[in-house]
């Protein structure tokens, strides 16, 4: 019975062996649900401790009072918050037109096929500076915005500098996925309204931007959910004053940033834990956005 | 179609002119951020040298020594630890997800894993900092503070396990169906055809998953700053026991950077850009891998 050619394979070829391989299934898909439940526990086990130790410390007036300082983290977030919202604006305010503008002259010019050489080629080469940017990690735009905004342009530690540095963080992303969103937008759409008569930029404006809107507008609210988890960038162009940003040129913390003053240098790990649970069910809202506008796009086909 | 162009003509090609400066100046600013890392990063690597500043021992910018070694040594020792624990169980719980979870499961831990990947690095940071690092410090050995290399690979684990195993699920369900339904139709049981089938086929895209999880964590700062401890010494062993260098206190290249960016000037700041190209580096050839691996896969 032993078949060489299915005994050399690992194939059963005797009942015996047959059992031992549903015994060895059996085991590994133990391990394998073990290792399931582990890796979610672990995820899990970061989010309840913070949201445990820190739901407590929320009410209005964690919510709505400023900080206070002190050793013990004084006061709530309320201009951390304000300063986090400031920071949305401005980074995607500029990020946002400037990458979909950009994606919308890849996408819908520089690829048309006019036998502009040098437009193909310039596709490329933001190609590849946008793939090489998208894997590059934040303390590296950190360094950007701080040399040029900060010192060189003498914007000091402040909204401005911070804004423009986060900008450049989102952009290969916002390029990205604009252009992602432009390209899923079928050519016959564009033809229809072409042969109806309707000028390129017509056509772009009220057939294929639409189209495109929920692509485009999820790769925005992403960008949204990224400026407020990133920290390491704005640790090295925001200062960290906990005071409300009264211009442009003040500095200020986000909630992310504040979280990381409680947690280093006061030491008020409560207060900490709050605002990390704010920061989450800020960033678990913005995932059912996102899964609302993924759901619609599907729907849509 | 002789005659004037229309006014919608012209305000075409107005609009193309913007759209046009508009990428243009998307691309200046893409290739500036690396130019102008370069350019200040320069007098570091002409006044230090290259190999000096690589491989030298010592950082202390009040004697002007700038020598980057505890800091790469620091970035691998935590990312291995990291990859060492977070790898196995990312590409287990992708096998999960992908073959063996049913489907309710798979809904509820899918979007799960998704979110958790957006969750702040901070708030990571401090999970380890509030418990990760008390705990490890129970650890009964001389000069042990909690802070350092453990506590750090545990946080950096957590953190690259969605990477890890959303892309290779990704790789284990693009694996073919009729690879499956061969090994099944020969007489394999499920557990032999994922083994011996599906994740061999799928062993590029893993490849490329664990790879961009390694950059993840090579990448990852402020967690870092939080848990490793941040002393500038290449990491020992703390006793007689080679496995106690994870005990040991360390600095990552991205902590580096963020700890002494705001006071430096100088050849110190020039050193710390410096610091920045050899991380830009190090991800660029870790990126270039992952692309390889997935190129191997289409």
């Amino acid at each position: 019975m032993n078949d060489p050619l299915f005994v050399g394979q690992g194939f059963p070829s005797t009942r015996g062996q047959y059992r031992w391989e549903r015994l060895k299934q059996r085991l590994a898909f133990t391990l394998l649900w073990a290792s399931g439940a582990i890796a979610i526990l672990a995820l899990l086990a970061v989010v309840i401790t913070v949201v445990l130790r820190g739901i407590g410390i929320i009410d209005l007036e964690f919510l709505f009072t400023s900080p206070r300082g002190g050793i013990s983290g004084e006061g709530g977030i309320f201009s951390t918050i304000v300063t986090t919202l400031y920071l949305v604006i401005l980074t995607l305010g500029i990020a946002t037109p400037l990458g979909v503008g950009a994606a919308i002259y890849f996408v819908e010019y520089a690829s048309d096929s006019h036998g502009k050489k040098v437009s193909a080629y310039m596709v490329q080469v933001a190609r590849f500076g946008v793939e090489t940017l998208a894997g590059v990690p934040s303390i590296i735009f950190g360094l950007f915005g701080y040399i040029l905004f900060v010192s060189t342009l003498h914007f000091g530690f402040s909204l401005l500098s911070a804004g423009l540095a986060g900008a450049c963080l989102i952009l290969p992303v916002s390029i990205r996925t604009a252009e992602e969103a432009l390209k899923t937008v079928p050519r016959s759409y564009r033809e229809a309204s072409l042969a109806l008569g309707a000028t390129k930029w017509q056509t772009i404006w009220k057939v294929v931007l639409p189209a495109a809107g929920p692509g485009i507008a999820t790769g925005i609210i992403l960008n949204v959910g990224r400026v407020i988890s990133e920290t390491a960038v704005f640790y090295v162009t925001l200062g960290g004053s906990y005071k409300l940003p009264s211009s442009l040129l003040s500095g200020g913390r986000t909630m992310a940033l504040h979280l990381y003053y409680l947690a280093m240098e006061t030491k008020a790990f409560d207060k900490a834990m709050g605002t990390g649970v704010v920061l989450i069910i800020t960033i678990v809202v913005i995932n059912l956005i996102v899964r609302y506008l993924s759901a619609k796009l599907a729907a849509r086909g | 179609m002789k005659g004037k162009k229309s006014e919608a003509f012209w305000a075409g090609r107005v609009i193309e002119g913007i759209l046009l400066l508009d990428a243009l100046l998307a691309i200046v600013v893409i290739f500036l951020i690396g130019l102008l890392i370069l350019i200040e990063a320069w007098p570091a690597f002409r006044k230090i040298g290259f190999v000096p500043f690589l491989l030298g021992k010592e950082w202390r910018p009040g004697k002007e020594l700038y020598g980057l070694l505890p800091m790469i040594v620091g970035s691998i020792l935590v990312t291995l630890g990291a990859v060492t624990l977070g790898v196995p169980i990312g590409v287990a719980l992708a096998t999960f997800l992908a073959e063996v979870a049913p489907p309710w499961v798979q809904k509820v831990v899918r979007p799960a894993i998704e979110l958790l990947a957006g969750i702040p690095s901070v708030v990571y940071g401090l999970f380890g900092l509030a418990v990760l690092v008390p705990l490890v410090r129970q650890i009964p050995v001389p000069g042990n503070s909690g802070f350092g290399l453990l506590s750090a690979s545990v946080v950096l684990a957590v953190m690259i396990l969605p990477t890890v195993a959303n892309i290779s699920e990704d790789a284990i369900r693009s694996v073919a169906r009729e690879y499956r339904e061969g090994s099944l139709a020969l007489g394999a049981t499920h557990w032999q055809t994922i083994i011996g089938v599906v994740l061999p086929a799928a062993r590029s895209g893993i490849v490329a998953a664990v790879i961009l999880g390694i950059g993840r964590a090579l990448g990852e700062t402020m967690a870092m700053i939080m848990v490793i401890g941040n002393s500038v010494i290449i990491p020992k062993p703390l006793n007689s026991n080679p496995l106690t260098i994870f005990l040991s206190q360390a600095r990552t290249l991205t902590g580096n950077i963020a700890v002494e960016i705001s006071y430096a000037t100088g050849l110190h700041e020039n050193a710390l850009f410096a610091t920045g190209v050899v991380l830009f580096i190090l991800i660029m050839l870790v990126n270039s891998m992952a692309h390889l691996a997935m190129r191997r896969r289409s």
